[in-house]
């Protein structure tokens, strides 16, 4: 068997040394030393999908917009319609350049009428701030803060038991929070930005902590999830829990040559808001001319595994191509997603090359996976 | 990390252990299946298949990739461990019993032979 290869130039991330001691094994994402597994992906993620698991999410990043047009500012930039947001709610969006190609896929913030903030991909931090900049109107200040903050993500069905348990004070309103909403709040005595969201198709919230206090709230966390079983969570299980979820990963489901609708991403775009926005005539012709791919979801029927990069075929002819691909421990089979050219994108049955054999595999519209 | 004594290892991480009727049995080390994680799928050959030493012989896929499994020796593969396609994470469990791969009659001894040791596979593994 062939060993994996680790690149030595990554940034660290506050808490690096806190995963090493709890035996994470690290890799290299995106540009920092990022926790992989623990315990292993399988346990992870089942831990997550049955109790509540803790996630290191810090190589994510912020941007802020601070000023009275903060608002209109991000408006301006991405897809969905940042003009509808009330003060403490999250929305996702697309940031598209001029051809309606995805920079970036974004969670943007309102915190108050003159202060946004945008989570961005760290893989993708440099090319939104330059774009951002670049195409930023109006009167508010952009500001790159992802170097303030250490982001965990608390996920599963006992994700609020255990908030509730490190904010005693202010359970009711975490209980109260509703989904894709934020509130600032105390938890393990830090005021942070606690938002109901996240990554894994679990409830969850995802912290925002000041790094001089993150530690302190990390080593809570891990304390008061003793009584919930919880479980250290690394990469490894993101990624197979985002994909049982069916979201994209920037980077294989999105990059600068795909557009938001091929992308299953339609619903962010508003074509019709107040603001125009960068990307959006050529959003309007892609819309009028029609799709030439879709992505589309799939269940291996036979034996293997489903992935990245592997071509999807129809009889003899090559109508598409894997982009992610794993094994779902919650389903036990293996699932993926792909583009197929849009004259087969509504095929019950496609043939995926695994090698050197054609294994048969459903389509399916609907996330491989839902809570109840 | 287990290296037993009495196994034979590859650089690729594959061991090899000679029976008593002089097959050689093939399987993964323990420090391989620590890296692949959580082996969900095992794609052997077929009994009477030849394997090539340093050729591929199969793959195993762990939940977060795909390895190609290379042939610590040549021979004729007379045995494959059938209970790995139900139970893939045997692998994982028992890297140096339940989970073997295949029984080879070696084409050669010697390329069993001058296969790394116990001592010699740690300190290669020690060396990364």
């Amino acid at each position: 068997m062939s060993d994996a290869q680790e690149s030595t130039d990554t940034k660290s991330i506050p808490l690096e040394h806190r995963h090493r001691e709890l035996g994470a094994r690290m890799t290299p994402f995106a540009g920092y030393m990022m926790p992989l597994q623990y315990a292993g992906i399988k346990e992870e993620h089942l831990a997550v999908r049955n109790g509540v698991g803790l996630f290191d999410v810090s190589h994510m990043g912020e941007v802020e917009f601070v000023g009275p047009d903060a608002i209109a500012m991000i408006d301006g930039l991405v897809t969905n319609d940042a003009s509808k947001l009330v003060d403490g709610q999250a929305m996702y969006a697309a940031l598209c350049n001029e051809e309606g190609g995805i920079i970036d896929d974004v969670l943007v913030y309102r915190l108050a009428e003159d202060h946004v903030m945008v989570c961005v991909n760290a893989s993708r931090r440099a090319e939104d701030l330059a774009h951002m900049k670049a195409n930023a109107r109006g009167d508010a200040e952009l500001r790159d803060t992802s170097d303030q903050y250490v982001l965990l993500a608390i996920q599963g069905p006992r994700a609020i038991d255990l908030l509730k348990a490190l904010a005693p004070d202010e359970a009711d309103a975490f209980e109260a929070l509703r989904y894709y909403r934020a509130r600032r709040g105390v938890v393990a005595g830090v005021e942070m930005l606690v938002s109901r969201t996240g990554y894994t198709g679990e409830d969850g919230f995802e912290l925002y902590i000041p790094v001089a206090q993150a530690e302190a709230v990390f080593d809570a966390t891990l304390e008061a999830g003793e009584d919930f079983d919880l479980a250290m969570c690394g990469l490894g299980c993101r990624d197979t829990l985002r994909l049982e979820a069916r979201f994209n990963l920037y980077g294989q489901e999105m990059d600068e040559t795909t557009n938001p609708f091929e992308a299953g991403l339609g619903w962010t775009v508003k074509l019709k808001k107040k603001t125009p926005f960068v990307g959006q005539d050529a959003l309007k012709s892609i819309k009028e001319r029609g799709l030439t791919r879709k992505l589309c979801g799939f269940v291996l029927q036979g034996k293997g595994m489903i992935r990245p990069g592997y071509e999807i075929y129809i009889g003899e002819q090559r109508v598409g191509e894997v982009t992610s691909g794993s094994w779902g421990p919650t389903l036990e089979e293996s699932i993926g997603l792909g583009y197929i050219d849009l004259e087969f994108a509504d095929a019950p049955m496609v043939d995926i090359q695994i090698r050197k054999k054609r294994v048969p595999a459903q389509l399916t519209s609907k996330p491989f996976y839902k809570r109840d | 990390m287990e290296i037993p004594e009495g196994y034979r290892f590859s650089e690729e991480h594959e061991w090899a252990r000679e029976e008593e009727d002089g097959s050689i049995t093939i399987g993964i080390s323990w420090h391989a299946q620590d890296l692949l994680g959580d082996i969900v799928y095992v794609e052997l050959p077929e009994e009477g298949d030849s394997i090539e030493s340093g050729e591929e012989f199969g793959v195993l896929e762990s939940v977060k990739a795909a390895s190609d499994l290379y042939a610590p020796i040549s021979g004729e593969v007379i045995v494959v461990n059938m209970e790995l396609e139900d139970a893939p994470q045997t692998i994982n469990e028992s890297p140096f019993d339940e989970g073997w791969m295949m029984r080879v009659r070696p084409d050669d001894i010697q390329e069993f032979n001058d296969l790394m040791d116990a001592d010699e596979y740690r300190a290669f593994v020690e060396r990364g």
